[in-house]
């Protein structure tokens, strides 16, 4: 669980630096995108490098979600009678929210891989495909539409939550927190994290929306 | 004081229970909530009542054999444990929910009691150090650093009452688990037996039906003796240095 999920830290935080990209331009963000694909070359195919994190991130999603239900069911074998009143004093709400928080970030990414990857679909036109081959122009028709832009951003919120807490859980889990500093540390950490990545992913669609990233 | 309880009656082990409401008068802020549980028995057992099974030992804090959930929070609302708490804590007129522990691994035996010999299992297993008896050893012989006797002792003011299973949303016993680790495992006495305890306590404490942390921390909160939750990252820590060194 903790490993899969700071992989999971690492490739948001790479895919947050490569979404700012859009600030540059049509053109270097595209460049962006295609450079995806060379990148390692020639020591690795055309598109291998995208081919070995596309393997890795769902090797990681596996072992993610298989460690979510094995928890999520042994907590339920182990309080089968609920109380009749629950108090939660010591606990972050993020905390609380990770199993239908972890669900409604892994429902956004199935729906933002049809929009951007798998059949890309452009909801401003409903053509899928991507006929322009422009990842910028597709962008740009996505987060024209406030819907579409309120809907990213209550994904960016869920993810923001799930990080808070799993930051400061995974490095928990790993023996890394055993002071009070270390723990105060990382509590910081799961802060930064999530405001970091949820802020830095947010600013495009917003930006898109008010004009300041336009075709 | 007037109180309006509500307490969960269970017959025995297998029979289905339910929350019983009581109207109690006469409540003095100055007594302590068992004792306030103590006046509504007498007076059920005047009326040819049942009186309300609890559990209490020392009844000076020290002791872990008190438990109950008081209004969703383990020990009540004070950082104590429930002999320790008075009724100060309450208003007049108030209604207090009261529940025994909820823990597939903790059985209710009759109405507030629950069974936690699954502690005393997992303590078995291996929350103990290997030792000769006999003449007491001189102090001063096993040398220990300050900041580890200091922390080990911290952590050994555990007292094994069940609150930290009791509020965990997942009904884990991280928290009791990780203080006997880092409690002994500080310790020049705890070395010799350091990486088979943890995988045999850990081994017990899932064997016994506890569920999986998550770090949430509700179990530090409702720690009577403040446990804090750093234990558990010495937990894992100590795990995985054990599991790699192919224990």
């Amino acid at each position: 669980m903790a490993v899969s999920g700071l992989l999971f830290i690492g490739f948001v935080l790479g895919h947050m630096y490569g979404n700012l990209k859009a600030f540059a331009g049509e053109e270097k963000f595209n460049e962006y995108a295609h450079h995806l694909r060379e990148l390692g070359e020639p020591m690795l195919p055309y598109e291998g490098f995208l081919w070995i994190m596309r393997v890795g991130l769902l090797v990681a999603i596996i072992v993610h979600v298989a460690c979510a239900i094995a928890l999520w069911k042994r907590a339920a074998d182990a309080r089968p009678v609920k109380y009749v009143a629950k108090r939660n004093s010591g606990s972050s709400f993020s905390s609380r929210t990770m199993r239908w928080g972890g669900v409604t970030v892994l429902v956004f990414i199935v729906w933002h891989l049809l929009n951007f990857t798998v059949v890309k679909i452009n909801p401003s036109n409903g053509e899928t495909g991507d006929p322009d081959h422009s990842p910028y122009a597709l962008l740009v028709d996505t987060f024209d539409l406030w819907w579409m832009t309120i809907l990213y951003l209550i994904a960016m919120l869920a993810l923001a939550l799930h990080l808070h807490h799993g930051t400061f859980s995974s490095l928990q889990t790993l023996g890394l927190t055993n002071s009070a500093v270390s723990r105060a540390r990382a509590r910081a950490a799961g802060w930064v994290i999530a405001i970091v990545v949820a802020g830095g992913f947010s600013l495009v669609p917003l930006s898109v929306l008010v004009g300041i990233i336009e075709k | 004081m007037k109180l309006t309880l509500k307490i969960w009656r269970q017959e025995n082990p297998s029979a289905t229970g339910g929350i019983h409401t009581y109207e109690l008068d006469g409540v003095s802020k100055d007594m302590s909530f068992l004792e306030m549980l103590d006046l509504l028995n007498e007076q059920l057992v005047t009326g040819g009542e049942e009186p309300v099974a609890f559990d209490s030992d020392c009844r000076e804090g020290i002791c872990g054999m008190c438990s109950l959930m008081i209004n969703g929070e383990a020990h009540g609302p004070e950082v104590t444990t429930t002999c320790q708490l008075h009724m100060r804590s309450f208003n007049d007129g108030d209604t207090i929910t009261i529940e025994p522990w909820r823990a597939e691994p903790f059985p209710v035996l009759k109405d507030l009691v629950v069974d936690r010999s699954a502690f005393d299992r997992i303590i078995q297993s291996g929350g103990f150090i290997s030792s000769n008896t006999g003449s007491a050893p001189e102090a001063n012989s096993v040398p220990a650093p300050r900041d580890k006797a200091m922390r080990a002792f911290n952590v050994a003011t555990c007292i094994g009452c069940g609150a930290c299973v009791a509020a965990c949303p997942n009904g884990s016993a991280s928290l009791f688990v990780g203080a006997k680790i880092t409690h002994l495992g500080e310790l020049p006495q705890g070395q010799p037996e350091r990486w088979s305890r943890v995988v045999d306590m850990v081994g017990q404490h899932d064997h016994e039906g506890f569920g999986g942390c998550t770090n949430i921390g509700e179990c530090a909160s409702a720690c009577p003796k403040e446990i804090p939750l750093d234990v558990i990252s010495q937990l894992n820590k100590d795990l995985r240095t054990a599991l790699k060194n192919g224990f």
